[in-house]
């Protein structure tokens, strides 16, 4: 992705209560920052029961739908694995996915009417797409609360966007700051954390 | 509480919809501003409860919020009211009364539809209700609009003194943009005048006031011809004109942005000059409307040729993907998709509740007991017809499970003689209309046993108060509704009205069964609070002992998430019989030691988790 005239298109997935659509809000406040125009737009209804969470991010010099439309969405961040692999049919071909490889397994998985995709990771690979896989759960609990795992999904975006990735840090230690202030150092950490998941993960493969 | 001051004027804030009509009433100095819980709408009302210098309030429905608003306009004062689109139905008697009587002061009803169906039992449009009820709809494309039309609404209403409906939708309430605020200008209520013939609906009064409604919708539609909220976007594109409204007009404006198009912004009464003007310059018109062919059917009635359902579809939204190839095919060819990732197959990953719930219990006990017929209701509880309970048998509207299950209970035959009808409503569902329907099974002798779901809570829409909460819409002390003493007050034998708690399973099973086999009607209120109610208290959370757990899979009958299947196997009885084995873990860090899987689990495999693990659980934020 490059800053020019076009519109970026960010989609984050997920499941409610995981934190997606916060995510997403100060994602959209780092971009609002560098005075872009941005709409975000997310069906929050019965989600917040456990329910699929998708959370659309348009910015740019002026953004009309709030909308991003199958085959238009440049970066998909998945905040879990299935999720990440359900929604693949949103970006271009060619494009980014950055995904935690954490797992929440639905009642309906657990009583034996479906199953779980065996490597959601190797199926979203064999598609041609760009992958980042890591587990941001497992990086969150390490700090101690397995609801950092949301910051630790925005520092593993942040050097995959149009603007350097001190903005989006500083957008997420403000949000913090004014609102739970004991918080900002952890978050910082977490911040830090999911960015040096992907650079090293990137290097592994 | 020390809410914040209000951000100042000229502000440029980032904002939800509902959040924009918010900071936009009370700009407009609303004085009165009322509202039951619904998704898409809800958070309109929370927002408000912020904001000073106004009364804002949750009302037990939508018709009682729509009439304490109308009680504040005849007093003078500018006046709101926000609800879903199917709270506008239970509105309805009210409003199809007070376009007769017209309003005082301004008097702006926003109502939330939901396109697409994201958490609603219909997708019906709440346009008509303007064609219905004489009365202008304004429908904002964005939260920049939905604020600009909100304040717009006041003034249009208190200038034809009629309501003034905003018509939302899902795409419109939560998608947030930016949106430049300004000043709030305080308006002091003119004061109530007597005035029968006014407001009084008697016929030998409302008689003389239907011309008036007509001479009003006439200047409306006069208005709506050179109205600003009406503007054309030029275009030199003139094989396809476009006329669009709602979110829909930002879709087309992203699809087809050298095409002409005509926003309605005021789209009832229709400018159809205007729109014939636009008509006459182009090959094709086509209207964009979600979801009803309404505009679209005016024009047609007024001679004007225009394609709209015939090329598009009557459900669902109309993003620029439905768009693009829908004209493409009008204008003779095909739309080249963008090229994208195919789509893979993914488990489906319904709503479920929450881990601990307290309904939980209620639908593991109503799952195990045979001969059930199970009327049901709106609410968290909905979701009880899922797996792996299977045991809510209807759901229509609110309160709908009480006069159902009465014509159940006399509209049986044979075949249904020896079924028990249980009806399962929550607390706020049964102050909303369930109360009158339990009134009517008193009066008129019915069969059924009530399952009154008391969680203190309106949960589906994120745990809102309620007059059974005992706290008002500022989280403040309120009377609490007694639902035991409400019961017998309408007519249920004091004998007949259990209090249980829902985590005790035999206490519960033991309830239903006595309950059901006697033939009255009796009332089982179950009283522990919803989980995600600030007032929760987790206990110590359970685990597993993998040696001891025998794959009954008993405990996942429950259907607490916090449950997860490790193994499955299948095991060969000495009889021949295969039975399918479930072996279970506990997520520990989720379970917040309820108790209620521990209750069927014979081999007593689940115990508590030792030491006990810090617990973080989901909370509204």
């Amino acid at each position: 992705m490059t800053a020019s005239n076009k519109t970026t298109n960010i989609l984050v997935c997920g499941t409610g209560g995981q934190g997606v659509m916060t995510a997403t809000e100060i994602l959209a406040e780092a971009a609002l920052s560098l005075g872009f125009d941005a709409k975000k737009t997310e069906v929050a209804g019965m989600s917040q029961r456990s329910g699929v969470v998708t959370s659309h991010l348009r910015f740019g010099q002026q953004v009309l739908s709030p909308q991003i439309v199958p085959g238009e969405a440049d970066l998909l961040v998945g905040f879990e694995a299935a999720e990440a692999l359900r929604w693949v049919h949103m970006l271009r071909p060619g494009a980014v996915v950055l995904m935690n490889v954490g797992r929440l397994v639905p009642p309906v998985v657990n009583i034996g009417l479906f199953d779980y995709p065996d490597d959601p990771v190797a199926e979203i690979r064999a598609l041609g797409l760009d992958v980042h896989a890591f587990d941001a759960s497992a990086l969150a609990l390490e700090l101690g609360n397995i609801r950092l795992g949301n910051t630790v999904m925005l520092g593993a975006m942040a050097d995959r966007l149009p603007f350097p990735a001190e903005v989006l840090r500083e957008a997420v230690l403000a949000r913090f700051a004014s609102r739970k202030p004991q918080l900002v150092d952890v978050n910082r950490q977490a911040f830090e954390l999911g960015r040096r998941a992907v650079a090293e993960e990137a290097l592994a493969a | 509480m020390g809410a914040p001051l209000p951000a100042p004027a000229a502000s440029r804030l980032f904002l939800s919809g509902n959040e924009a009509v918010a900071r936009a009433v009370w700009e407009a100095g609303c004085k009165v501003a009322a509202a039951y819980p619904g998704t898409p709408s809800t958070e309109i009302l929370e927002e408000l409860a912020h904001y000073p210098d106004l009364y804002a309030e949750w009302s037990v429905n939508e018709k009682v919020s729509l009439e304490v608003a109308l009680g504040a306009s005849m007093m003078g004062a500018r006046a709101f009211c926000a609800m879903k689109h199917v709270g506008l139905n239970v509105a309805s008697d009210a409003l199809m009364t007070m376009t007769v009587t017209g309003t005082e002061g301004g008097l702006v009803i926003a109502v939330a539809d939901d396109v697409g169906m994201s958490s609603s039992q219909n997708e019906q449009d709440s346009r008509y209700w303007g064609r219905f009820a004489h009365l202008p709809v304004l429908e904002p494309a964005d939260a920049q609009e939905a604020y600009a039309m909100t304040k717009a609404a006041f003034e249009l209403a208190e200038r034809h003194r009629c309501p003034v409906i905003v018509r939302m939708t899902t795409r419109i309430c939560h998608v947030k943009g930016r949106v430049e605020v300004g000043e709030r200008v305080a308006a002091e209520p003119s004061g109530f005048t007597k005035d029968a013939r006014r407001w009084v609906m008697v016929p030998g009064n409302a008689k003389p006031r239907l011309p008036l409604m007509f001479e009003r919708e006439a200047a409306l539609a006069a208005e709506a011809e050179t109205s600003g909220l009406n503007p054309l976007y030029d275009g030199n594109a003139l094989s396809v004109g476009f006329v669009a409204s709602g979110p829909a007009f930002m879709h087309v404006r992203e699809a087809f942005p050298d095409a002409p198009l005509l926003k309605l912004g005021l789209s009832c009464p229709l400018p159809l000059k205007k729109i014939r003007a636009l008509a006459e310059r182009v090959q094709h018109l086509v209207v964009v409307e979600e979801t009803e062919p309404l505009v679209e059917s005016e024009l047609k009635a007024a001679g004007i040729a225009c394609h709209g359902k015939d090329i598009l579809p009557r459900l669902g939204e109309l993003a620029p993907d439905v768009l693009r190839p829908a004209i493409a095919r009008l204008l003779g060819g095909e739309a080249a998709a963008p090229a994208h990732v195919p789509a893979q197959q993914v488990f489906p990953r319904p709503p479920t509740m929450c881990v601990a719930c307290p309904h939980l219990g209620v639908y593991y006990t109503l799952s195990q007991m045979r001969n059930l017929i199970i009327s049901g209701d709106i609410g968290c509880y909905t979701l009880g017809a899922g797996h792996p309970w299977n045991a809510l048998d209807t759901c229509i509207s609110m309160g709908a499970s009480m006069g159902m299950a009465l014509g159940m209970d006399k509209g049986r035959g044979a075949a249904d003689a020896n079924k028990k009808v249980v009806a399962v409503i929550g607390d706020s569902t049964f102050l909303h209309m369930g109360m009158q329907g339990l009134l009517d099974i008193t009066y008129n002798r019915g069969n059924v046993t009530i399952l009154l779901l008391d969680n203190r809570a309106v949960g589906m829409t994120g745990g809102q108060d309620n007059p059974g909460t005992g706290r008002d819409l500022h989280g403040e002390e309120a009377q609490r509704v007694d639902f035991a003493k409400l019961c017998e007050a309408l007519g249920v034998k004091r004998e007949r009205i259990r209090v249980v708690d829902p985590y005790q399973l035999p206490v519960l099973f033991k309830a239903l069964r006595e309950e059901t086999k006697i033939e009255e009607p009796s009332v089982i209120i179950t009283d522990r609070p919803c989980v995600l109610i600030d007032h929760y208290q987790p206990t110590k959370p359970y685990l597993v002992v993998d040696e001891r757990c025998t794959g009954c899979g008993n405990c996942v009958e429950v259907g607490c998430p916090a449950i997860h299947v490790t193994r499955r196997e299948t095991e060969v009885k000495a009889s021949g019989k295969e039975v399918e084995l479930s072996f279970v873990r506990i997520e520990t860090s989720a379970c917040t030691g309820c108790g209620l899987c521990v209750q069927p689990c014979a081999p007593e495999a689940i115990v508590h988790a030792e030491p006990v693990h810090p617990i973080q659980f989901l909370r509204k934020q």
